[in-house]
């Protein structure tokens, strides 16, 4: 794409080739009134409000492509006319409850009503009823309504649940004398929002999707409304906290809304939280999950010494990625200072992930970020329940595909409804558990140039291809001549006589024919369909950016270093821009600070995971810390990004921090330890303070600071080890969260209300003798839990999925390290 | 987003300062000045000179408050009443929150929450009379004439929560049932003539 130059109201405003032009002139702080657009979406052209001139010919703004020296008037007499009749549709039988409505002041229809000057009302239309829905954790009031399809955009092109669709509304039709006298514009919008109000498109009254919310905070007046927020506070009331979401490593911008509790309790409470939804969405976690802070914490002396002490005599200390990265650098610190032992099993496997694939790729992190996925054409994804290990890699995954026309590939043993639904261009590989390293080979052997590939790996890949026979039955079309014999007047005679005349048409024809074809076995390694090539070769049309997003399975496979060394080719000699998921919130961070150990060995103390001693911000430890959303600190996401976050809701206790201090540290805050991160990782010397969070008008990400990707001295050694036939068979059972849940924070929370159990697919239910609500008892080599099956409708297949969230189930300890295990799974 | 805010982390300051204020005298000599030039000015006998002069003309305008009290104006602004409805007796109040909002000592807090019926109801509301500067902005922004001033004055009570209780500013029921509530007639009240102002919307019924 090129640079150009437009006319925008006689600005010169420079911008790319084929950029809309709204998103032109929003990047330049020109105001063109717009509802319906949702930047990242594809335009809906329902509200119409966006008209300008371009060139003298009246467009749409959010539709209209950029070109060079375009001239663009944002208003003319003409289109202000068009404008007010718009907002004067808008405005008929718009009920008045603007007092009461959760909107609060927050309204489009307000503001435009507003700037549109509309103080009276030209047009009329009868209602109809339109009584108000309760979709679940969602309310819909149709009265509302202005149908401006963002819900619908924003849950098709972003989110990918496809859950909500425009429905037939029953209304009367227009008045003809309108369409004689209104502007035309407003007149084809009124016509159409007349005939529709927003539905489910599952054909039930309750909504049953991944629960993001997304819908309810693009809304631009009240009448899409989460549940629990409805008419307890008004927006204005509310206080704005600049934050960074704590559940999952994609680092969401949040800001948390805090007010007063209630007249009697003045404590800060999170009355919601809300995102720039034009350039970040959310997930239910993320937006539903605030409330898991550690409350009522006090400062006690008495645990706080006895922790002091603990520190004095531990051996080791164990925690996990929920934490900053200023306290991981505390722990690296201590470390150093004390001899610790650190151990955090799953940023251990990361961290020896990220350093066998550094070894191969020559950097110390991996290339791309989910913002490229957004902009990509062809993701793949392997390794990773995408829609729970990081919501937003399924969005990107999503949005690439239903704004760029893009297509997607997902390796994954558990069958995925909610992938399986994101479209028609995704294509969808079940192969069994440990065959992750065929997905990668077939994924080179596909993409990869053989010619500058490592010989070695060529063959390797050659020898998985052969040529075979098959008989392909194929309809053509033949001419056939036959003799038709024809009643004709005979021109002398002038009598009809017959006449025999010769005819040809073409008759379709079905031939056996053989053909020889290539036979790639990897396909047939990794359980793909028959018609994966011919699928493949459709959606790989006109696809000019590749992307690969792999998991923690790939991290806690047995082979993971072969593993990494893979991807780390993949990402060499294919078109592939790679993108690591890291299992937890600050995973990457961790692995970047601290250097982590593999055995805890003798009095060990855990921050946020049971230990001799427990130090917890979920309040079940020896000592009290604050949550996530009581802190102020770093975390580091997947796209590489430092992100800040700040404290929303008070904490009385001790911290991290004190501890450090009674131990001979100096520090008056933990984040007089930002300036401090190792910049040997990545990281910058940066104050905390200094560390934007916003966005830019145009979507420019304007938070903390990306991580530098560091150069380190790669071996030139590429050789791979071929991948073995192991794979899990049987009755396997997998670690992996439900939708909206992560860890034990979210599970704290009020309104994320997952049950915890055993997950299993409706399918798998019905084939066997187990019900839900049944106990059963989960036995692997490991070990062994017992707990209530839960019926799962987002997954299906024959893959048990048993949660990580709930620590009281201790579902790790069924595992050796890799996610997936055979199980004996028998009703109690 | 401004960060400035998140940036101070000294939780003891707050928007005080202090008040430039002479100092204090500490030796008896500048103590016994002090109450020198305040016992003595001129004020102290204008003061007793108007008491001398109304006690010798016998024309006394003073009310013999409280037995006596002066009628007040329809637009006084006394202690706060919460109306209710004429046709049902319900409270007028919606709980938009603008009293909370337009409230410039930041005296009025409501709670608010769903009721059973799906409306939004007022769980809880206070005015804080303590700090309470009568201004009537409340009164003025209240959509649906529900807080208004009443005429009762006299703030005196063994109990202060007895003026800012939900309950007690409510019209009371008998009063209703009598149709005796009064309309408030200041600013917020609805201006004669309104009707002829108002556009009106076309509609198809």
């Amino acid at each position: 794409m090129s640079k150009i130059v437009i006319n925008i109201d006689g600005r010169e405003v420079e911008t790319q080739e084929g950029e809309y032009l709204l998103n032109a002139a929003r990047a330049n702080d020109i105001f063109i009134p717009a509802i319906c657009y949702l930047t990242r979406c594809s335009p809906t052209l329902a509200c119409r409000i966006c008209l300008v001139e371009a060139d003298g010919k009246q467009v749409y703004a959010c539709n209209a492509k950029a070109k060079d020296g375009m001239n663009i008037t944002t208003t003319t007499e003409n289109i202000e006319k068009e404008r007010r009749a718009i907002m004067e549709v808008y405005d008929v039988n718009h009920p008045l409850q603007c007092g009461v409505c959760d909107q609060s002041g927050e309204c489009e229809l307000q503001n435009y009503t507003l700037e549109m000057g509309v103080d009276s009302q030209h047009y009329t239309v009868k209602d109809v009823d339109r009584s108000s829905h309760d979709w679940g954790h969602l309310h819909y009031d149709p009265g509302l309504c202005i149908v401006c399809e963002r819900c619908v955009t924003a849950c098709k092109d972003m989110i990918g649940d496809n859950s909500l669709k425009t429905i037939a509304r029953g209304a009367d039709a227009l008045d003809a004398e309108f369409k004689e006298t209104m502007p035309k514009d407003a007149y084809a919008m009124w016509n159409k929002l007349n005939k529709s109000v927003i539905g489910l498109t599952n054909g039930t009254d309750v909504l049953d999707c991944t629960s993001c919310g997304e819908c309810a905070a693009v809304c631009p007046v009240g009448a899409l409304v989460d549940t629990q927020f409805m008419y307890k506070s008004n927006a204005w009331e509310l206080r704005q906290v600049p934050a960074t979401c704590g559940h999952c490593s994609a680092g969401c911008q949040i800001s948390y809304d805090v007010k007063h509790t209630s007249i009697e309790n003045p404590e800060d409470k999170i009355y919601r939280v809300m995102n720039e939804w034009n350039y970040v969405s959310l997930c239910g976690a993320g937006r539903y999950g605030y409330d898991y802070q550690n409350a009522g914490v006090t400062k006690d002396e008495v645990a706080f010494n006895a922790a002091v002490e603990a520190f004095k005599k531990a051996d080791t200390i164990k925690f996990t990625s929920t934490i900053t990265n200023e306290e991981a650098y505390l722990l690296q610190a201590m470390k150093e200072k004390f001899g610790f032992k650190l151990v955090n099993n799953e940023a251990k496997a990361f961290q020896t992930f990220l350093n066998d694939y550094s070894e191969v790729s020559g950097t110390k992190l991996y290339g791309s970020d989910l913002e490229k996925v957004h902009n990509s054409n062809f993701v793949v994804s392997i390794g990773s329940a995408l829609k729970t290990d990081n919501p937003n890699a399924r969005y990107a995954l999503n949005n690439s595909m239903t704004v760029n026309k893009g297509a997607g590939l997902y390796f994954h043993p558990v069958k995925d409804p909610i992938i399986e639904g994101l479209g028609k261009s995704i294509m969808t590989v079940q192969h069994a558990p440990l065959q992750e390293e065929a997905a990668l080979y077939l994924v080179l052997d596909l993409f990869a140039d053989k010619e500058k590939l490592p010989s070695d790996i060529a063959e390797y890949l050659a020898s998985f291809h052969s040529e075979k026979t098959i008989t392909v039955t194929e309809t053509i079309k033949e001419k056939v001549i036959e003799i038709v014999k024809e009643m004709k007047v005979n021109e002398e005679t002038g009598e009809e006589e017959e006449v025999e005349v010769e005819k040809s048409k073409m008759v379709p024809k079905k031939v056996e024919k053989e053909v020889v074809v290539d036979d790639n076995k990897l396909l047939e390694i990794l359980g793909a369909d028959a018609k994966f090539m011919e699928a493949l070769e459709k959606n790989l049309k006109k696809k000019d950016k590749f992307q690969l997003m792999v998991g923690a399975d790939l991290y806690t496979h047995p082979n993971s270093k072969n593993l990494a060394r893979l991807v780390a080719i993949v990402e060499k000699y294919t078109a592939f821009e790679l993108t690591m998921i890291p299992p937890l919130t600050n995973s990457l961070g961790v692995a970047l600070i601290c250097e982590l150990d593999d055995e805890a060995t003798g009095y060990t103390l855990g921050y946020n995971t049971k230990a001799d001693f427990t130090l917890s911000a979920l309040g079940d430890g020896d000592l009290d810390m604050p949550a996530i959303n009581q802190q102020e600190g770093t975390l580091t996401s997947i796209n590489k990004r430092v992100n800040p976050t700040n404290a929303a809701i008070g904490y009385g206790g001790y911290e991290l921090n004190d501890i450090a201090n009674a131990l001979g540290f100096d520090a008056e805050h933990v984040i007089n330890y930002t300036v401090s991160l190792p910049t040997a990782a990545g990281f910058k010397a940066e104050e905390f303070d200094n560390l934007p969070n916003h966005y830019e008008n145009d979507g420019t990400e304007v938070r903390g600071y990306v991580l530098e990707n560091v150069a380190v001295k790669a071996s030139d050694d590429e050789s791979v080890e071929k991948f073995s036939d192991a794979k899990l068979e049987g009755s396997i059972i997998y670690l992996a969260n439900p939708v909206r849940q992560f860890t034990d924070f979210t599970n704290k929370t009020t309104n994320l209300d997952e049950e915890s159990g055993i997950y299993m697919s409706e399918e798998f239910l019905s084939n066997s003798d187990i019900n839900a609500g049944d106990s059963v008892k989960v036995k692997t080599q490991n070990g062994e839990l017992t707990a209530k099956v839960v019926s799962d409708n987002k997954i299906q297949g024959d893959i048990v999925v048993i949660p990580t969230f709930d620590s009281k189930l201790n579902s790790e300890a069924l595992v050796e390290n890799y996610r997936f295990a055979t199980a004996s799974i028998e009703k109690v | 987003m401004k960060m400035e805010a998140f940036n101070n982390r000294n939780v003891t300051e707050g928007d005080y300062y202090l008040v430039d204020i002479e100092d204090y005298p500490t030796d008896g000599w500048g103590k016994f000045k002090r109450v020198v030039k305040r016992s003595f000015r001129g004020e102290l006998f204008v003061g007793l000179w108007v008491v001398l002069r109304e006690m010798i003309r016998f024309d006394i305008h003073t009310i013999q408050y409280p037995q006596e009290k002066m009628p007040i104006g329809p637009r006084y602004r006394a202690i706060h009443e919460m109306k209710r409805l004429w046709e049902s007796d319900t409270e007028r109040c919606i709980g938009c929150g603008l009293c909370e909002k337009i409230c410039i000592s930041d005296c009025i807090r409501m709670d608010t929450r769903i009721d059973e019926e799906s409306r939004k109801e007022v769980s809880e509301y206070t005015i804080n009379l303590g700090r309470c500067i009568f201004c009537g902005y409340c009164a003025e922004v209240c959509p649906e004439l529900a807080i208004t001033h009443g005429g009762n004055y006299e703030n005196a009570s063994d109990q202060r929560e007895h003026f800012v209780d939900y309950e007690y500013m409510l019209t009371p029921l008998d009063t209703m049932k009598a149709n005796a509530q009064k309309e408030f007639e200041g600013f917020g009240a609805i201006t004669p003539h309104e009707d002829e102002r108002v556009k009106k919307t076309p509609l198809s019924y």
